[in-house]
């Protein structure tokens, strides 16, 4: 009852003072509300990073030859040499955690189609690759084993080398197209998969047997990378250590020496970017919090001046019977009060943000719950923790003081 | 014999000015009885605030006793007088001291929020009668801006009787206007105190006093005189004698 009275005086206070409430509330919206949007922003990039990369096919592993490159100055692992086609037989052989595994070669070149041309990757594989990348074909078929055995000249190409060197909208399977001046005949053109995260054109590439690749495109006896599949996700782990003691093996390593190749799966590339955007969130909620905290710094101002200037109602409250406890509750209310309206406007105005950053920049968001509820107990925290101080300034006041007050 | 509202024996009040004492109120002792109308009467210096914020227990003496309606105060809280003011004293201000911006009868109803004993509707029913005692009955809903000075005086006794007070307590009512509407203010007093009201009115003006029934007048924190008044005016008939206005 007494409580419920102190919030009606608290109330008409605020209503009293609309544009001065709303000034105040400003900073509170403009916390919250950015706190909302950033989270958003952080939310969305770290989900469709691993979007991303799960299209890319969550349990795939890739073996590149050289040390772990992730480290600062070392060699670009391309130029190592140490993966062999007999490192790729002797994994096949011996896992049982793989469902599948091809060699990768690759280099880039011209694809050439009549007085068309563009540059492109051509990327030596085995027919497996499909699997492994999961990407289906739009049409035609995938290469054969007999025809990677038989090292034939053909090719699948995709959808960008598509738009580039047949640009009148011909049907390529079955054309003949030159990659550095190696005919091909196209035998399929691969699903469209679009840019990846890391902006990088998943449709322009040419896609042919390893063995045509390796020998008479590259002239060379190693390999890129050999990619595979772990039977399941929660495999991975558990055949990226297989692959490693295989191939140290197979290479005759010492206990002493370190690995002269890099296994990793997908799961830990995702765990690499998403600490790197989580990293990112963390910065983008310190800034959002300053703010926050700025407005509640102006929620304590302006309780301040309103104390101040109401120090003879306070006079007259206390005479007629007001207890100094009823002057803190009716001020402490009050802030309440501006910081969760002001934080119910923050997660409004933070929702419209975040949504308008999706529709008109094209940024992946996604709103966490966990963000309002976050926001939410911040704004009552604020409001208490500075309302309180004047709140207990203005019950402290001697009620013959506060009535002589002008 | 009506029982004592106040009484106070061998009060003093002293206030430590660096290192200065200074003596507001040396000793004072006498009682108010119900339905007395007393005014209490001195220069600026006499003690009379010091007097006034004692008895509306915004105050504690610094010896002697004060008893309110059987309390003694010497020795309550500060929540505990904040209850007393709320239940025993009506105050009347120089300067009205209503809530700008506030409807005349949410300021009436203001000593009732903060007691937790009367209900809403209670509360709305009595700012009304108390209003309609007053003569404000047809302006309930008109804030402080929108009424005279005198009607807003009128507004503040309406507010310090809402919660039947034992005494009210009026702090130069009369001071921010001018004879007539005085006149007009003291004969509702006058009223008020017919109905049973016991009033202390703190005034400088010795025609105030007139108008009461018993005078105290202090002096350098002494009482000098207390006496009843033998022939007390009628505010009203005060009122008609005054020329009439043009307006």
């Amino acid at each position: 009852m007494r409580l419920y009275n102190l919030f009606k005086i608290a109330t008409k206070a605020i209503v009293l003072n609309k544009t001065r409430t709303l000034l105040t509330m400003l900073g509170i919206i403009i916390g919250v509300a950015s706190v909302i949007a950033m989270l958003a922003i952080g939310e969305g990039s770290k989900e469709s990073i691993r979007t991303t990369i799960s299209a890319m096919g969550s349990n795939m592993i890739t073996i590149r030859p050289g040390a772990d490159d992730r480290g600062p100055a070392r060699g670009s692992g391309g130029d190592v040499q140490t993966l062999t086609l007999a490192d790729y037989q002797e994994i096949k052989e011996q896992t049982d955690l793989l469902s599948y595994i091809t060699p990768v070669v690759n280099g880039g070149g011209q694809v050439i189609n009549g007085s068309n041309n563009w540059p492109s990757t051509i990327y030596g594989v085995n027919p497996e690759y499909l699997n492994i990348k999961v990407v289906g074909l739009q049409s035609g078929s995938m290469f054969t084993d007999a025809e990677v055995k038989s090292a034939s000249k053909v090719a699948l190409i995709g959808q960008t080398v598509v738009d580039n060197v047949f640009p009148d909208g011909q049907e390529p399977v079955g054309q003949m197209i030159r990659f550095d001046n190696i005919p091909f005949k196209v035998i399929g053109v691969l699903e469209e998969k679009g840019e990846n995260t890391f902006g990088q054109d998943q449709d322009d590439v040419v896609i042919a047997p390893f063995t045509t690749v390796q020998k008479r495109i590259l002239a060379i006896d190693y390999l890129n990378q050999i990619m595979a599949s772990a039977i399941s996700e929660d495999d991975a782990p558990e055949a990226v250590e297989q692959v490693t003691a295989i191939l140290r093996e197979q290479h005759k390593l010492m206990d002493s020496e370190e690995d002269d190749f890099t296994v990793r799966s997908m799961e830990e590339l995702i765990s690499t970017f998403s600490s790197t955007s989580e990293m990112l969130t963390v910065l983008l909620v310190a800034v959002a919090s300053i703010s926050l905290l700025i407005g509640g710094i102006g929620i304590m101002n302006i309780m301040y001046v309103s104390v101040k200037e109401r120090t003879k109602e306070i006079g007259l409250r206390m005479a007629v019977g007001g207890k100094g406890s009823d002057i803190l509750m009716q001020f402490l209310i009050e802030a309440i009060l501006i910081s969760i309206t002001g934080g119910v406007l923050g997660v409004i105005l933070g929702l419209g943000a975040t949504v308008f950053i999706e529709k008109f920049l094209n940024w992946p968001t996604s709103v966490a719950l966990y963000s309002i509820v976050i926001s939410f107990a911040v704004c009552a925290i604020t409001g208490i923790f500075f309302g309180w101080y004047p709140a207990r300034k203005a019950s402290a006041l001697d009620p013959i003081t506060a009535l002589r007050y002008e | 014999m009506s029982k004592e509202i106040i009484k106070i024996e061998d009060l003093k009040r002293e206030f430590t000015m660096g290192t200065e004492t200074v003596h507001a109120l040396r000793g004072i002792s006498f009682s108010i009885k119900e339905g007395e109308f007393v005014t209490i009467m001195g220069s600026s210096g006499s003690g009379k605030s010091t007097m006034l914020n004692i008895l509306g227990c915004l105050d504690q003496p610094t010896s002697g006793t004060y008893e309110i309606d059987g309390v003694s105060v010497k020795d309550l809280s500060r929540n505990e007088l904040a209850t007393i003011r709320n239940e025993k004293i009506g105050f009347i201000f120089q300067s009205y001291n209503l809530l700008a911006r506030t409807s005349a009868i949410e300021n009436v109803e203001l000593p009732l929020l903060y007691n937790s004993k009367v209900s809403t509707e209670e509360r709305r029913k009595r700012a009304i009668n108390a209003l309609e005692m007053v003569g404000l009955g047809e302006r309930l809903h008109h804030t402080p801006s929108q009424l005279s000075g005198g009607q807003q005086q009128r507004v503040a006794i309406a507010r310090s009787l809402v919660n039947n007070p034992v005494m009210i307590l009026a702090d130069e009512a009369t001071g921010n206007l001018d004879t007539r509407t005085s006149y007009e203010i003291m004969s509702l007093f006058q009223e008020l105190n017919k109905k049973g009201i016991t009033i202390t009115f703190v005034t400088h003006e010795p025609d105030i006093a007139t108008f009461s029934s018993r005078t105290i007048v202090l002096k350098d924190g002494e009482i000098m005189q207390d006496y009843q008044n033998q022939n007390v005016q009628s505010a009203a008939k005060e009122l008609a004698k005054l020329p009439k206005q043009d307006d």
